[in-house]
């Protein structure tokens, strides 16, 4: 029992760091009706920025400027490359994301060289004791520091015009221009949001363990919380990455004692077996629109 | 106030569909906007609105002029700003939302005088003060057509565009919307009506075009349409004749609507 509720706080852990890259994902698909699959190297940047940054402010500053240093490359990359594309086929869209993303990772690879950097994170592999459990500290600041970013995604959605704006264009766009919203500022919100997410999501993979230039493959873990969450749900995007999280962890514990068989390291690949299943059985996600390809 | 001269609108780059249309919207006045399917209203709206793009559709010739400054350059939201709203055809609420939250969508360019507007709207349209916490998707057609029109008055327009407000609905709730409209144009807002239902919009309009095939054919004060046989035959279904030849007319486009959809 103490071993299985340690496995789901370390889980709840992991997982809050593939939702907050799930969000970004479907913010961006929400605003745009284009996957971005420019996620990996925002995240990646994003905790480069705050290994360096670290050095010279601490941590606690440098987390939230290296977010909005982010917030700002994808705010560049959205006029730059996506802008311009407005109009063109989805999937056109969908692979430019990709050439962006790896353009990203090889300039922040040369930052991260060889080394694994470090964030400088005040909790590392260090553990505490709830009640009876004994976890890693940076899985509790990792559920903490999603739930509050959720609260207050979600309260920006709901009560401020902005919000609102990016609500009523991710549902209609020629009405949201009627009302005179500019879709364009929409366009560049989704992504800022996005590149701010990912950021904290980098900073979070890179606690304890730190950076190195593979880390970005994390990142893909979004990709099954999404297809099980549904592509154009916030709330799926959420409760998508928890649930890899913790699949992904009770894998890891259990897997080596109740089947063997299935070769080492299962957990590893255990998200991508859920988003097969879901991808068979519901293909637009728990909590997607059914017909997620509206006119 | 508002001014058309001479538009020419084409859609994808090859179908002209506004074929030199001259129009003028008098400040203070409701206009009428007659013209059977296809005559190319809703595209004139759109060109007054800014929202031809969304529909690869673009001005070749003529201009629009608002209070005296060309405004077909500009972009939606700038429009909005100018003073100039649009209720779309077929309301386009966002269903998702609740009806607050579509009034303060339609409040997005006048953040300052959201308040004020609220309670404007929510005075004329007492229904959606009582339902401001439901899904808007909920309400029935006739709520959903106030709601449009009161999320477009979100946005203090000094010209209200209005493009078939009476469609799908049941005698009854046309008369009531008819009502709002006039109380609306009291209250100092300048009204375009685009409107099939000849009848209720000539009835409240000082003034009424009749558009066909991208041209205005006919321009006169609305008593004077009201009585005219050609509008009678055509637009009001009450020569024996044209009544039973439009209806056909109507049903076969909604077909062919249907099979193309
Ligand atoms: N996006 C578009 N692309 C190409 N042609 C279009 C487009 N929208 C409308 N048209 C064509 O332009 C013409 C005018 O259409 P419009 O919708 O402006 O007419 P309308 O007078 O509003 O008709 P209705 O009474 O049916 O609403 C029609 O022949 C229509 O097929
Ligand atoms: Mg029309």
């Amino acid at each position: 029992m103490k071993g299985l509720l340690e496995t789901l706080v370390r889980g709840l852990g992991n997982g809050s760091v593939y939702a907050l890259l799930a969000l970004g994902f479907v913010i961006i698909y929400k605003a745009t009706r284009v996957i971005s699959f420019a996620q990996p190297a925002l995240m990646l940047a994003g905790a480069v920025a705050v290994s360096y940054l670290v050095e010279v402010t601490g941590f606690w500053l440098a987390v939230p400027l290296a977010a909005l240093m982010i917030a700002l490359l994808a705010l560049g990359i959205e006029r730059v490359c996506i802008r311009p594309m407005v109009g063109r086929p989805v999937f056109v869209v969908a692979i430019i994301t990709l050439g962006v993303d790896v353009v990203v990772r090889v300039v922040v690879n040369a930052f991260i060289g060889r080394d694994v950097r470090q964030m400088g994170d005040p909790w590392g592999f260090d553990q505490v004791s709830l009640g009876p459990l004994v976890v890693q500290q940076r899985w509790l600041a990792m559920f903490g520091v999603t739930a509050v970013l959720v609260a207050l995604l979600f309260a920006f959605f709901r009560y401020t015009r902005y919000g609102l704006a990016m609500r009523a264009a991710a549902y209609d766009q020629e009405t949201a221009l009627a009302q005179g919203v500019s879709v364009g500022a929409v366009f560049a919100m989704s992504w800022a949001l996005a590149g701010f997410l990912a950021a904290i999501a980098g900073m979070f993979v890179g606690t304890g363990q730190g950076v190195e230039q593979t880390s970005w493959i994390i990142a893909l873990k979004a990709l099954p919380a999404i297809i099980l969450g549904g592509l154009d749900s916030l709330g799926g995007a959420v409760v998508g990455g928890l649930t890899i999280g913790i699949v992904e962890s009770l894998f890891q514990s259990y897997q080596g004692e109740y089947a063997p068989w299935l070769g080492q390291n299962f957990a590893v690949v255990s998200p991508y077996v859920v988003m097969l299943l879901v991808l068979l059985v519901r293909p637009y996600g728990l909590f997607g629109t059914r017909e997620v390809e509206r006119v | 106030m508002l001014d058309v001269r001479n538009l020419e609108v084409v859609y994808d780059d090859v179908m002209l569909v506004l074929r030199g249309v001259s129009l003028t919207v008098p400040r203070g006045s409701i206009v009428a906007l007659l013209g059977a399917n296809g005559a190319g209203k809703t595209t004139l709206l759109r060109a007054l609105s800014g929202l031809l793009d969304v529909h690869d559709g673009e001005i070749t010739k003529g201009s629009i002029t608002f209070d005296g400054e060309p405004i077909h350059h500009l972009k939606p939201a700038e429009i909005v700003k100018r003073g100039v709203s649009q209720v779309m055809e077929g309301r386009r609420i966002l269903a998702e939302l609740t009806v607050e939250e579509n009034l303060r969508v339609g409040g997005h360019t006048a953040p300052k005088d959201l308040a004020a507007n609220l309670e404007r709207v929510y005075g004329l349209f007492p229904v959606l003060k009582r339902r401001s916490k439901s899904v808007a998707g909920y309400l029935s057609g006739g709520e959903q057509q106030m709601l449009a029109v009161g999320r477009a008055l979100m946005a203090g327009p000094k010209c209200l565009l209005l493009d078939e407000p009476s469609l799908g609905l049941a005698p009854a709730m046309v008369a009531q919307i008819r009502d709002l409209i006039v109380e609306i144009n009291k209250q100092g807002t300048t009204v375009l009506l685009v409107e099939q239902n000849a009848t209720m919009a000539l009835a409240i309009a000082g003034h009424g075009y009749v558009m066909e095939t991208g041209k205005i054919v006919m321009d006169k004060p609305a008593a004077e349409l009201l009585a005219d046989e050609d509008i009678k035959e055509f637009y009001l279904g009450l020569g024996a004749e044209g009544a039973a030849r439009s209806f056909r007319e109507v049903k076969h486009y909604k077909r062919r609507k249907r099979w193309l959809s």
